[in-house]
């Protein structure tokens, strides 16, 4: 058994380290094309792995200035009657910056890599995760623990190597947003989380450009366009920030793969057609999207609010005003995906994960609670761990006492009271209610099982 | 008056997990029409089973609420004095921001 071990952890490493060199072979292609690219662009060749040929095309004249190979790529696009080459010409002359290259980014990015928008900007700080894959479809297991930003932009290089791909490797913020955000024509905004939306959504409101926004969480997602020729922008839909307990996030909540995808593909259909200049943005309209009913409404949204306090007629926004805007401050939450750690007990009431093992493996008599909901316990629980729900536990009391009397009952003394949760919030909000209804011996596992899966068990399952 | 009420965005947590509610709802005592501001307050009383600060503000829905009469932002028909009649369609959906 323990050789079988040791030569799994062997090949695990090995194809770690080859899935390494492979990324590091793919970004180095990925970057010489670019580079072959950028002296292309001079000659007007437009070069794809070799298969092209590198002489300057025949000038046949053409006024929509498509190169022949451009024609055969976008062929399928040109014979469409209400597209065709003006349509591809405008598209091949934009500008787009897709903010996020996860859930949403992902197919939002390949569509509008594929369909040849000339210029393709993506911002992200984050890098890829395994927990990530099931719905960033962008990204492939060889870029886990690399950049989102490499990874997503040598996947649409893989696609259309003819368009300008642009990596912007940092965290949009108010520092840098008016600088990125205004050398591009239309923003995808495809974030998680309410700072960055309002802070996008304010930028293009100072810069003056169309939005297309898309949110997705659980089997629910939401489109629209903002700002759009005198339509409505995010502020003057949602003037005052939602209470931050109102903002879910997907590692918190959870997401099926797919919706986001869904509103994804939407986006980079709005973008499409605001770019091309074709059809009819859905600006002064949301879509929502119910997954589960197999639901999809249109609703008409109200118009720009004169009163808006970004693009309302004489209390909007100046560049000044927006650099120095504390969006955090403002929506009371983080941009950066950092969850939250709170400190409400005193040292004394809490152990660490290392010491709870101790209690466990010296056999001391205790009673583990962990108030996570009962769909989180189902995934993987600490042995013998009593599953309260927090918000259940004050109905449940009784059941904590005569758990413990038990225990008592068994080992012939008094027995301790561990709460636990997933990352060690829950358990202290637990602790203080529990201290107050006649346990102050109630402590809480500090970090939850996340913490668990750090420090003491690395084998235990994390989600 | 039979009005049909959805919740959605996540405010269905708050009665039940119960998307779609079909619901009679009588004109109030002394007045001539329902408005939005008596639906209101109807609903916080008889759909919401819990964290009602979630739903509520003051007298009307908290941030981050969009309401829908009829599949139309109600800023566009008068927001609390908009009328309900017979057979509406009120949705409540709370803004989404995942991705
Ligand atoms: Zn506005």
């Amino acid at each position: 058994m323990d050789s079988n071990g040791a030569a799994g952890t062997a090949i695990r490493r090995e194809i770690e380290s080859l899935n390494a060199a492979k990324a590091d072979i793919e970004s180095r292609i990925s970057a010489l094309e670019a580079q072959l690219r950028d002296m292309d662009h001079g000659t007007g060749a437009i070069s794809s792995n070799g298969s092209c040929t590198l002489a300057a095309p025949v000038d046949l004249g053409l006024e929509h200035g498509l190169s022949p190979d451009m024609i055969y790529r976008y062929s399928r696009q040109l014979l469409l009657p209400s597209f065709g080459v003006q349509a591809q010409s405008n598209l091949w002359k934009s500008s787009i910056l897709v903010v996020g290259a996860g859930g949403l980014g992902s197919p939002a990015l390949l569509y509008l890599a594929a369909c040849g928008v000339g210029r393709l900007g993506i911002v992200d700080n984050d890098v890829v995760e395994l927990n990530n894959m099931h719905r960033q479809i962008i990204h492939t297991e060889a870029y886990i623990g690399r950049p989102k930003v490499e990874s997503a932009a040598a996947a649409c290089r893989a696609v259309n190597s003819t368009i300008q791909i642009v990596e912007h490797k940092e965290a949009l913020r108010t520092s840098n947003a008016l600088e990125i955000m205004s050398k591009y024509d239309i923003v995808v905004d495809a974030t998680d989380n309410a700072p960055s939306r309002y802070m996008i959504s304010d930028c293009c409101v100072v810069l003056g450009k169309p939005l297309v926004s898309g949110a997705a969480i659980g089997f629910e997602g939401q489109l629209t366009v903002y700002n759009y020729k005198g339509g409505p922008c995010y502020r003057c839909l949602f003037p005052t920030p939602p209470p931050t307990t109102a903002c879910q996030r997907c590692s918190d909540s959870g997401v099926l793969g797919v919706v986001p995808g869904i509103v994804g593909c939407l986006q980079a259909l709005e973008a499409i057609k605001i770019a091309s200049e074709v059809g009819e943005p859905l600006s002064g309209r949301m879509l929502l999207l119910d997954a589960l009913s197999a639901r999809i409404r249109i609703v008409k949204i109200r118009g720009r609010s004169l009163e808006c306090a970004a693009c309302g007629e004489n209390t909007g926004f100046t560049k000044e005003q927006f650099r120095i805007f504390d969006y955090e401050k403002f929506t009371q939450s983080p941009m950066l995906a950092s969850p939250l750690k709170l400190n409400l007990l005193p040292q004394d009431s809490r152990i660490s994960s290392k010491e709870y093992s101790e209690i466990v493996k010296n056999g001391e008599a205790h009673v583990l609670v962990d108030v996570r909901p009962a769909h989180h316990f189902k995934i993987v629980s600490l042995p013998r761990a009593l599953n309260v729900p927090l918000p259940t536990l004050e109905s449940r009391v009784a059941e904590i006492s005569s758990a413990l009397k038990g225990v008592e009952m068994q080992d012939g003394k008094g027995a301790s009271l561990y709460v636990v949760c997933r990352r060690g919030n829950d358990s202290q909000r637990a602790v203080e209610y529990l201290q107050k209804v006649g346990f102050p011996f109630a402590k809480d596992i500090v970090g939850g099982i996340e913490g668990w899966a750090r420090d003491v068990d690395p084998n235990f399952p994390t989600y | 008056m039979q009005l049909t009420v959805e919740f959605g965005g996540g405010l269905e947590l708050l009665c039940d997990s119960v998307k779609v509610h079909t619901v009679n709802v009588e004109v109030p005592n002394g007045a001539q029409k329902l408005t939005m501001r008596d639906f209101l307050t109807w609903v916080h009383k008889n759909l919401i089973k819990e964290r009602p600060e979630m739903f509520i503000k003051g007298d009307t829905v908290r941030p981050g609420v969009l309401v829908l009469v009829n599949d139309c932002d109600w800023e566009l028909s008068g927001q609390l004095e908009t009328t309900l009649e017979e057979k509406d369609v009120v949705v409540f959906i709370s803004t989404l921001h995942g991705g």
